[in-house]
């Protein structure tokens, strides 16, 4: 029990050793004192945050050492010179204490002098108000002070301003072993009428399990069967009811009332000071939970007041579940971890083997440390769980179901939008997600919680296509054809986002290749085919949408969005696959008025390039005949869409072949060099950058005559080009044109011909 | 009888084309997901189900053991599987429900477990009420008022009654491991406010979900004919049917009500297929109803809505409440309203 004894185990402890150490210095210090009666000269250690004022801070110090060993000694003057002396010694205590806080064994002292009646009522009173620690409370103190309180020796109002002071102080304490073994000591003080609050208010902080005992149960309802609906009783209850459901039952209002008044709290000011001693500056508090604040004003049926399952770890199922336990037993198998405790990854990890579920799976959608939990675990019988729940739930609160129910069009919104977190921070879709879709996708009006259907859309784990095209995408399409462009827009940008989560999911699955013993190439082709039939799907959407929109620049932007991450499949994804893009949606592209269209579209081809480039490679190197070897059938359609481009762009020589235009209609048009007239100069979506190059180049010149940029103009021109940021042309020229010394119409022949 | 007699069912994509197959094999949620799927791409009922009939399973009861079931109105709700429960700790649950009941009542006030309350929970089996020896067994629980008087302790006075079972529940029987329970048919008689609280305490305890199980017109017009089927030694009521029409201020509701013989007779009309239902013969006795009406009455009943069928087996109201009349087919009418539970928790 002497000061001295200390195990430095805990970090807080750790933090503060050194000031410990310095204390040490201290009290020897105040010792040698005793003995001679010398100034005392001897500096605080450096690392003291607060004690760095030099000269007059030594002064004070030296105070509180006088003052201290004059409390420590007790009154011995002459009650004249006694007040004024007690007086100026309890002033500086008071002064340090809220100024610094006070030292362990200037506490230990203080503590021992206020609660063994030396002094009165009024100087008890004052000691206990300004016990404030510097950083830490020593344990033996708190029990020193504890066993006085037995004696008998204070009155009622101190040992209720002890409680109050231990119940603020209790973070502070260094440990808290020894106290809890006087569980039954501070039990036996509820019957006190004035402490009980105070008492409650300690035991609720101090409980584990192994404290909770029937007897004690039986106590705390008498108490409450004299006493009535008290809050502090009801806080002490319900957490005996968490740690023992089997022994006793609470149900708490739906409003959570506020159990110990922050109020009450004398030493609020000092608290903080005290934290920030220990901790520096408060840090931003760490935002652990996904879900927004447990807000449900609505009144729903069956007194669940949320939605989403509160988290509870009620063992009692579990523990009910094993036959012939007996109470004893149960108490005593404290070896899970409380879910309510889990707060940081670590935690998860360390206890990971033995953590307590929630009673209610549906819980964990709040909490992202449990969706970490689930992710890993395997058992079944969790995830079937939540699919369940998750079914029935979305079921239930899917408003286009209940008709003219609009009410709860917000609470569904939210409660989709838990779910889509979850989903996003998982990387992985519901399966009850993807079978809600199945039923209400063909209810679904295209209007209500839009944005959270398409996202949902976006997370359907990878199957097979055909077997969920009937199912989804069938339906998706019928409200995709006849809705605004604004619709198309977002079902493809949440189709694009389905694609690259399947391909994801896919990619990350070859590696395990090891994992499983089964043939693995069948699977692989399986699986290929079927994000292969997926994009054929999204391209052939795309392509009625372009006809249904007349070719849309807007939304021509979405679809080469959507190919920009086809085109990049082999690369991106190592997975053998390469999609080209259907005529009707390179033509468009290709003729846009739009420079940014013409620009993307170059890009993409430019990637398609050196994704079947490298697929080219590979297939030489492994010579392997394997299944995935491209069709020379897409070979031969980028490099026939590849000669229409250099036709269009640089050759002036379109549409060489398999395209034929009536001589009459050109005449018509008035466009008879119709030939000639297609390049980078001529194209609709550059001509402007034609005339602002050649105004800005050859500003004197009257008039601007494109015909004119060619030769050395060309290659300047191509420049100004890329500096206006069309880099995706710039891609595209760079590696699909090689371009001689002079660089006319030197077309070079693409590279894959077959 | 089987409930999901689709032809078209085919084993899907023979042995699995797909990676994920690897990962989760035959497990349980994709035994789900693939049972979801068949139902979300056929016909949601199947065409034809077996005419109600005296299992062989009850027949070794005691007719009256479960009398006090019968002539009740019971309002049904969907349940999905219960994880953990066991029948082992019935006891236990008694304990710990009356408990969670009196705490309830009185918000806030904490109870301790045990104690003696003015209210006692009884769970127990119903022995023999299921269509397989799969089916897991039917279970009971009934709030009852103790009295306050020790010389009437024989007179407790049930307040609340409610029932677990699954019969002929194959579908869902497979789909689901050991660790679960599958009664998803859960019928309660009593104050809401007790379903309410009985419910909580499921859903709490055994991680499961309730949802109140309507039916549906075309449900309903499946269950008078299937009804209407039934020999009987005796009819007990009349076979009556109710729909409603839409209109302000109030809505108007036409009853129909024939005699049984009339409506057997008519049934015996209709019906070809032996010991079977098909949805033609339901489709053609509902339409025979509707024409006879409409020469009488020029009312299309077609455009109407129908909310109620009583018949001399059973009587069934579209918010989901059921009265069963006769003994000899609650296993069958139970069949059907765990199939249509089963279709609801899927």
């Amino acid at each position: 029990m002497s000061p001295q004894k200390r195990v430095k185990d805990s970090k807080a402890q750790k933090r503060t050793s050194q000031d410990s150490d310095s204390y040490k210095t201290n009290l020897l210090a105040l010792k040698e004192e005793d003995l001679n009666d010398s100034k005392c000269s001897l500096k605080q250690g450096q690392n003291d945050p607060v004690k760095d004022y030099g000269h007059a801070d030594d002064e004070a110090e030296d105070a509180l050492k006088r003052a201290v060993r004059y409390f420590e000694k007790g009154p011995v003057e002459t009650s004249r010179s006694r007040d004024k002396t007690l007086e100026k010694h309890l002033k500086t205590v008071e002064n340090v204490a809220w100024k610094s806080g006070l030292a362990p064994e200037g506490i230990d002292i203080l503590l021992n002098v206020a609660l063994s009646g030396k002094f009165g009522n009024v100087v008890n009173t004052r000691i206990l108000k300004c016990m404030i620690p510097t950083t830490l409370i020593s344990e033996d103190s708190v029990v020193k002070a504890v066993s006085w309180l037995c004696v008998g020796k204070c009155s009622g109002s101190t040992k209720v301003l002890f409680y109050r002071w231990l119940v603020a102080m209790f973070d502070f304490i260094d440990h808290k072993e020894q106290i809890n073994l006087l569980y039954g000591l501070f039990f036996a003080s509820l019957e006190d009428d004035a402490l009980c609050p105070y008492v409650c208010h300690l035991l609720y902080l101090l409980t584990r399990k192994e404290n909770v005992k029937p007897f004690r149960v039986r106590k705390l309802l008498g108490l409450q069967a004299k006493m009535g609906m008290q809050p502090h009783l009801q806080a002490l209850l319900s957490l005996y009811k968490f740690f023992a459901p089997t022994l006793i039952s609470v149900s708490l209002p739906a409003r959570k009332k506020i159990y110990f008044r922050n109020s009450e709290n004398l030493w609020e000011t000092a608290l903080l000071a005290v934290r920030q001693r220990i901790q520096g500056p408060p840090p931003e508090p760490v935002k652990l939970m996904l879900g927004p604040a447990n807000v449900h004003p609505v009144k729903r049926k069956w007194n669940s007041y949320s939605v989403i399952p509160m988290l509870n770890s009620s063992s009692c199922s579990k523990e009910c579940g094993k036959k012939g336990m007996a109470l004893s037993d149960y108490l005593r198998s404290n070896g899970s971890f409380p879910l309510e405790q889990l707060k940081s990854f670590p935690q998860l990890l360390k206890n990971i083997h033995c953590l307590e579920l929630p009673s209610q799976m549906g819980a964990v959608l709040n909490n992202s440390l449990l969706l970490h939990y689930i992710n890993v675990v395997k058992d079944e019988s969790i995830l079937l769980r939540l699919y369940h729940w998750l079914s029935q739930t979305l079921q239930e609160e899917c408003i286009w179901y209940k008709v003219n129910d609009y009410e709860h069009g917000k609470e569904f919104a939210n409660l989709l939008d838990t779910i889509i977190r979850a989903e996003y921070f998982l990387q992985e879709g519901f399966y009850s997600c993807e079978t809600f879709l199945y039923k209400s996708l063909p209810l679904w009006d295209g209007l209500c919680c839009r944005s959270q259907f398409l996202q949902l859309v976006s997370w359907i784990p990878f199957s097979s296509f055909s077997e969920v095209k009937p199912l989804l995408f069938d339906h998706l399409a019928q409200l995709f054809f006849i809705s605004t462009i604004y619709f198309k827009c977002s079902v493809l940008q949440s189709l694009k986002e389905l694609l690259q989560n399947w391909l994801l999911w896919l990619s990350t699955d070859i590696h395990m290749k090891p994992v499983m013993d089964s043939p693995l190439d069948t699977t692989l082709g399986g699986s290929v085919n079927t994000v292969s039939e997926l994009i054929d799907y999204i391209g052939w959407l795309s392509t009625t949408a372009m006809r249904l929109e007349s070719n849309n620049t807007f939304l021509l932007h979405f679809i080469l969005d959507f190919y920009e991450k086809v085109c990049d499949i082999y690369i991106n994804y190592k997975l053998p696959l390469v999609v080209l893009f259907p005529p009707g949606i390179f033509y468009p592209a290709l003729l846009s008025l739009d420079s940014s269209i013409l620009n993307q579209l170059c890009y993409i081809m430019d990637r398609y390039r050196k994704n079947l480039t490298a697929a080219k490679k590979n297939e030489l190197v492994q010579k392997t005949k394997s299944e995935f070897n491209f069709s020379t059938k897409t070979y031969k359609e980028f490099n026939h869409y590849l000669t229409v481009m250099v036709g269009c762009l640089w050759t002036s020589k379109p549409f060489q072949k398999g395209l034929y235009i009536d001589h009459e209609v050109i005449e018509k048009a008035g466009v008879a060099d119709y030939k000639s007239s297609l390049n980078l100069v001529h194209h609709p979506a550059l001509l402007s950058y034609t005339v602002s190059f050649l105004l800005q180049e050859w500003p004197e010149e009257r008039r601007v005559n494109m015909s004119s940029v060619r030769g050395k103009k060309w290659n300047w021109y191509l420049d100004y080009l890329f500096s206006e940021g069309l880099q995706g042309l710039k891609l595209f020229i760079r590696s699909s044109i090689h371009r001689s010394s002079t660089p006319l119409t030197r077309e070079h022949k693409p590279h894959h011909q077959h | 009888m089987d409930p999901y007699d689709t032809p078209e069912s085919t084993p899907r994509h023979g042995a699995s084309s797909r990676l994920k197959d690897y990962f989760i094999g035959a497990t349980p949620l994709r035994k789900r997901l693939e049972s979801v799927r068949k139902q979300a791409s056929f016909v949601p009922t199947p065409p034809r189900r077996k005419i109600p009939q005296c299992s062989q399973l009850q027949e070794d009861n005691d007719p009256q053991k479960f009398a006090f079931l019968l002539h009740k109105q019971w309002t049904l709700y969907s349940l999905t599987p219960l994880y953990k429960f066991s029948y082992t700790n019935l006891k236990e649950y008694s304990r710990l429900l009356s408990a969670f009941i009196a705490a309830e009542k009185q918000k806030g006030l904490a109870v301790e477990v045990g104690e003696d309350f003015n209210i006692k929970v009884t769970f127990s089996t119903l022995l023999g009420m299921k269509g397989t020896q799969r089916d897991p067994e039917a279970f009971l629980v009934q709030i009852l008022s103790k009295s306050q008087l020790p010389s009437e302790n024989r007179g407790q006075k049930v307040l609340w009654t409610g029932w677990f079972c699954c019969v002929f529940g194959d579908s869902l029987l497979e789909t689901v491991p050991e660790d679960f329970t599958c009664v998803p048919l859960f019928l309660a008689n009593g104050a809401e406010t007790n379903t309410a609280i009985v419910g909580t305490w499921f859903q709490k305890t055994f991680d499961c979900h309730f949802s109140s199980l309507a039916i549906n017109a075309f449900n309903l017009s499946w269950m008078a004919a299937m009804w209407t089927a039934c020999k009987m030694d005796q009819y007990m009521a009349t076979t009556e049917f109710l729909w409603s029409v839409p209109c302000s201020p109030q809505s108007l509701d036409i009853s129909y009500a024939i005699h049984p013989e009339d409506a057997k007779a008519l049934w015996d009309s209709v019906h070809k297929t032996p010991g079977e239902v098909t949805q033609e013969e339901v489709d053609l006795f509902m339409d025979c109803l509707y024409s006879h009406f409409h020469r009488h009455f020029k009312i299309h009943l077609s455009a109407t809505r129908l909310v109620r069928v009583s018949t001399s087996v059973a009587s069934a109201h579209t918010d989901g409440k059921i009265k069963i009349l006769c003994h000899k087919y609650l296993i069958g009418v139970l069949a059907y309203l765990t199939e249509l539970a089963i279709f609801q928790i899927d």
